[in-house]
């Protein structure tokens, strides 16, 4: 008999005995009678039209069984892949939505755009038929960047998307901004980029379909953090098959970041082909595949101002930018540089007027969508690094300008001039915290040690809030969301006792089935050991919506905690019955049904057994059984934010920038699981430093090429790169999620870059360096040294 | 990858006959380029010659003057070794320095020299000691040896059966780690002999080569302070998406002094 382990308790992870120990179930693990393999062969040009492609030699390859290509697909009349958000412009134009066919029609518009499905027995006969096909291409110029995308004589992706804009967005008030710049005492300006980043996730994308003629059902398992939402995007709108007759599983899938929350053509074209060749069809991505197919994240060219009147107090803050979208619209593409981008721009200020526009771009590049963090990193970049600008400017400490312009704990909630309202927060306590656990005291005692040995030492901070748990349906509908952002959660209380939780959420590293475990472990007092939690396969979930931007806990845990929550209420029910009390006397405490006041009671076993038993029981007026299920839709975003702090040492002699300490001080609301919290706060903190110091995909602007096409190239950051971190919780309770939860996905990646850079520019600001874009490079560092003001050997 | 033969020969003259009887096979040493290079399908060669059962290439000797390192010997290996430790410290650091753990297990002296890559760091340290490549056929002096980007003085059928390193007075490494790939955006070998000192720099160009300047000031005096106003021409040197060829040329001056000052500990 195992015990209780509830809300706050830190138990090991359920699911690391089976991944330590090698018994993971991933889909390139899964092996299906009669399996094919095949491969994608794809564009190797940036830009191009398609020809023709002459199939006859890879048909004839030993092994090759089809070859599939955008004819195929137009022939069946499939449909293109759909983008899950439309959003418009200020005139309420919507924005350029251009077809993505699964398979390329025409034209190509990036290296690795899917050109041609090669089945064949093997993947090495699969790969000899891909390298025998005629693929004619009239290669063009490619466009990689923003700014030069949007020229009046750049190539141009999409006939009918003159200048390659998608859509010119923009949100808040721009005569307000306009009238508070006249009347302010200083500006400050910040240009700057983004950029553009690759999630690469451990395991590398993979799928398998098969097709069944007895039932005329398809199954589809694939590295997917949704499997539900690709249900109905690749059945209800790309393959026409009805939702009954596709199953989709994600079994266990190592690691996301966003890059497996979307529809991809891949996914459309295996579960295609496995019914046209009649046999289950798998494909496993290389990691060289993924560099050019996962969607990429971030890449935005920024420029900022903030109005600040003679106190350094915020008077407005405007922001114009330029978001690449890649080739095509992916899933969620031209949803994270608008929605989740400005309403972010207030962070943790009280700034009265904010107008932020964004013109969302497509260019000869993998397609952008959301990156851990997603659109919040971008917003608190920008802000936090132009209030260090402007103190700089205006001769006030850094965190003095913070101090009078934040929101006081007492003002939440909050309604910020840009869409969203802060339900609970304390910036200030997160700081002070964050000050203390960060020895800034100290600083110049660090400081000086540093420079005796010619090292630079800087100190930056990050004051930051974002948004989880997107967000009341209805709200996002009016945004542009074209489905539902609830969540939802089945408790199935067994006869003997124990639980089985069918949850919309995926699991894919964040440790779910051990802190949904402990809730349920929490609320119905049942051993830690006793629930299992399922997840990723639509024929045994309900329904959801998945896991990305940190709703997992905020959204998927309220539907549990709902659920659980109804299960209690019809064990009282049953109690009320069977102790022969009125139902408002029975109580619910520590797995234990009593009558208040009475020493009489029920335990939560022989309630689940009396409701699969039900002999004497109140059939009248109660079904038997014990299994109760929960939708929740979100009352408002939740805000968790908190103080960063980064302590950079610069080497000028090489320009090296080195991490040397890391606090972050996060208010995440309720914890249920201290270490998995910590564990969060440690993967996405390293991520946020992996932008600021080491990540960046770069293009051969001309041919479309990418640079930084494997680990050899695209510098992801290691266990070396990070000092010891320091990491606590300064926690206000959310006040509309049931356990006061705010999420904790992504706060380390939002929270981290601002403040690195934030360091890397104090490191230098005694060589007039006022500016450091992404990422910090030896090789940019070192330029900047060579152009700086004073010379370094005035040390 | 794609289906090749595979032979094991136990005989270097046999591994030889099979290496140019076999037009278009490959060497296979540690396996550290050539098996990711096969894996993705950009070579095709039609069989391997495995090295690995040719005991005769595995090993570190010593006679006091040299230290001749068998070419199947790995890097960790290299770096483990006492005698190259006691006699010739800034080649077991060099060794240490090499890929991961995995990579230094794997990946062979032998292999890496014939590769030739020009940001591997076995080269620098062959060249900066004026090592000896001895081969199957011959013996062939590391300033005869190395002819640019990927490319050797060995001949068709030719294999490398072990390097001998002359013992120098002092030497020293100073490698600055490519951020993602941590091959050497540049290294620098310096090594003192009672005749002179040699200065080679892998990383910064298509292939490893000497500082004469830098030789010459050290072998004057051996403090490398007085290289740290050497500047290195920018011309022929690599630049990329890591690194700008003023930058590499920038990390040479920076890197040579430290590995002076490693010399010098």
């Amino acid at each position: 008999m195992g015990n209780v382990i509830g809300i706050g308790a830190a138990p090991k992870r359920k699911e690391d005995q089976r991944f330590l120990t090698g018994r993971g179930n991933y889909v390139s693990d899964i092996k299906r009678p009669g399996m094919t393999a095949g491969v994608f062969v794809r564009s190797p040009h940036g830009h191009a039209i398609l020809r023709g492609i002459d199939k006859a030699a890879a048909l004839a390859s030993p092994g090759v069984i089809a070859v599939l290509t955008g004819d195929d697909v137009k022939a069946d009349g499939l449909g293109s892949l759909p983008c899950g958000w439309g959003i418009s412009d200020a005139k309420g134009v919507p924005m350029k939505e251009p077809p993505f066919p699964m398979l390329a029609q025409g034209k190509v518009r990036f290296v690795g755009d899917m050109v041609a499905f090669v089945v064949a027995e093997t993947p090495e006969q699969a790969n000899a038929g891909a390298e025998l096909l005629n693929i004619d291409y009239e290669v063009l110029p490619s466009v990689i960047g923003v700014l030069e995308a949007v020229r009046p004589n750049a190539p141009q992706l999409f006939d009918d998307v003159p200048d390659n804009i998608c859509c010119d967005w923009e949100l808040g008030d721009k005569a307000a901004v306009e009238s508070a710049f006249r009347r302010a005492a200083h500006v400050a300006r910040l240009s700057l980029v983004n950029n553009r980043l690759i999630g690469n996730p451990m395991e590398p994308r993979a799928a398998i379909a098969e097709y069944e003629p007895g039932t005329d059902r398809f199954t589809l398992w694939t590295t997917s953090q949704f499997p539900h939402v690709v249900r109905f995007l690749m059945g209800a709108l790309v393959l026409n098959i009805p939702q009954h007759k596709l199953r989709v599983v994600a079994p266990d899938v190592g690691g996301g970041f966003g890059v497996k929350q979307f529809h991809y053509g891949e996914e459309a074209v295996i579960t295609w082909a496995a019914k046209r060749v009649k046999r289950p069809v798998k494909w496993v991505a290389s990691r060289s595949e993924g560099y050019v197919s996962d969607r990429h994240g971030r890449d935005h060219v920024t420029e900022a101002e903030l109005a600040l009147d003679e106190n350094g107090r915020f008077l407005a803050f405007r922001v114009n930018t330029l978001a690449n979208m890649g080739g095509y619209l992916s899933t969620f593409g031209p949803n994270i540089p608008t929605n989740l981008y400005g309403p972010l721009l207030g962070g943790v200020y009280t700034t009265p007027a904010i107008y932020c526009n964004v013109k969302v771009v497509f260019t000869n590049t993998v397609p952008v969508d959301a990156y851990r963090g997603a659109g919040r990193p971008e917003a608190t970049f920008v802000l936090e690094r132009i209030v260090d600008v402007a103190a700089a400017e205006m001769g006030i400490d850094r965190v003095e300008i913070r101090r009078r312009n934040m929101i006081p704990k007492e003002a939440y909630p909050y309604q910020t001039p840009v869409l969203v309202q802060y339900d609970s927060g304390d910036p200030m306590g997160c700081l002070d915290g964050a000050l203390e656990a960060a020895d800034v005291k100290g600083f110049g005692v660090r400081k000086a040690a540093s420079a005796g040995k010619g090292k630079f030492r800087g100190l930056g901070y990050s004051t930051y809030v974002e948004a989880c748990g997107l967000a009341p349906s209805r709200f996002a509908g009016r945004l542009g969301a074209r489905g539902g952002l609830y969540e939802s959660a089945t408790v199935r209380v067994h006869p003997t006792g124990q639980v089985t939780v069918m949850i919309g959420t995926h699991n894919h590293g964040q440790g779910h089935e051990t802190t949904f475990a402990q809730i349920v472990s929490d609320k119905l007092g049942v051993a830690f050991e006793n629930v299992d939690i399922v997840f990723g396969d639509t024929d045994r979930v309900q329904f959801g919506m998945g896991t990305y931007g940190s709703r997992s806990l905020v959204v998927g845990g309220a539907a549990l905690s709902k659920a659980t929550d109804k299960v209690i209420a019809k064990g009282k029910k049953i109690a009320s019955h069977l102790l022969e009390a009125a139902e408002a006397d029975i109580q619910f405490e520590s797995g234990k049904f009593s009558v208040a006041g009475t020493d009489r009671m029920k335990t939560f076993e022989e309630i689940a057994g009396a409701a699969y038993v039900p002999h004497d029981y109140p059939l009248e007026v109660l079904e038997p059984g014990l299994e109760e299920q929960a939708y929740y839709d979100p009352v408002n975003f939740t805000y968790p934010g908190g103080c960063h702090i980064a302590e950079v040492e610069v080497d000028p002699e090489t320009g090296t920038v080195t991490l040397v300490n890391y606090t972050a001080v996060d208010d995440v609301g309720t914890v249920i699981n201290p270490m998995i919290v910590e564990g969060q706060l440690h993967g996405g903190i390293v991520q946020g430093v992996g932008q600021a110091l080491f990540e960046n995909a770069v293009y051969d602007e001309g041919s479309g090429q990418l640079l930084s096409g494997s680990l050899m190239d695209y510098c992801v950051p290691r266990a070396d790169h990070m000092p010891m971190m320091k990491v606590a919780t300064h926690a206000t309770l959310c006040t509309h999620t049931p356990m006061g939860v705010k999420g904790c996905g992504e706060v380390g990646t939002i929270g981290s870059p601002a403040a690195v850079i934030n360091a890397v520019v104090d490191a230098l600001s005694h060589l007039g360096v006022t500016h450091v874009d992404m990422p910090a490079t030896p090789n940019r560092i070192w330029r900047l040294l060579q152009n700086a003001s004073l010379p370094v050997a005035a040390e | 990858m794609k289906p090749c033969a595979y032979h094991q020969p136990v005989q270097i003259p046999d591994a030889a006959k099979l290496l140019t009887s076999i037009e278009d096979s490959k060497l296979l040493a540690g396996g550290m380029t050539l098996i990711p290079t096969l894996k993705q399908r950009l070579a095709n060669p039609p069989a391997l010659v495995d090295l690995s059962r040719l005991g005769s290439l595995k090993g570190i000797s010593g006679d006091g003057a040299t230290i001749t390192i068998g070419a199947m010997t790995p890097h960790a290996v290299v770096a483990a070794s006492k005698l190259v430790q006691a006699k010739i410290p800034g080649l077991a650091a060099l060794a240490s320095m090499i890929g991961d753990p995995a990579v230094r297990s794997r990946g062979t002296i032998g292999g890496s020299v014939a590769n030739n890559d020009p940001a591997a760091d076995y080269p620098a340290g062959v060249l900066g000691l004026g090592a000896t490549i001895i081969t199957s056929m011959r013996e062939i002096a590391a300033d005869e040896f190395f002819l640019g980007l990927f490319e050797t003085a060995l001949e068709a059928g030719e294999i490398i059966t072990a390097i001998r390193f002359p013992v120098p007075l002092r030497a020293g490494y100073a490698k600055f780690k490519a951020p993602a790939s941590r091959y050497a955006l540049v290294g620098v070998f310096v090594a003192k002999f009672a005749d002179g000192v040699r200065v080679a720099v892998t990383g910064a160009g298509p292939g490893v080569f000497r500082v004469p300047p830098m030789e010459a000031a050290l072998s004057l005096n051996f403090d490398p302070s007085a290289i740290a106003a050497i500047k290195i021409d920018t011309d022929g040197l690599t630049s990329d998406i890591h690194a700008e060829a003023d930058y590499r040329a920038h990390l040479v001056t920076v890197m040579a002094k430290r590995a002076g000052d490693a010399a010098l500990v």
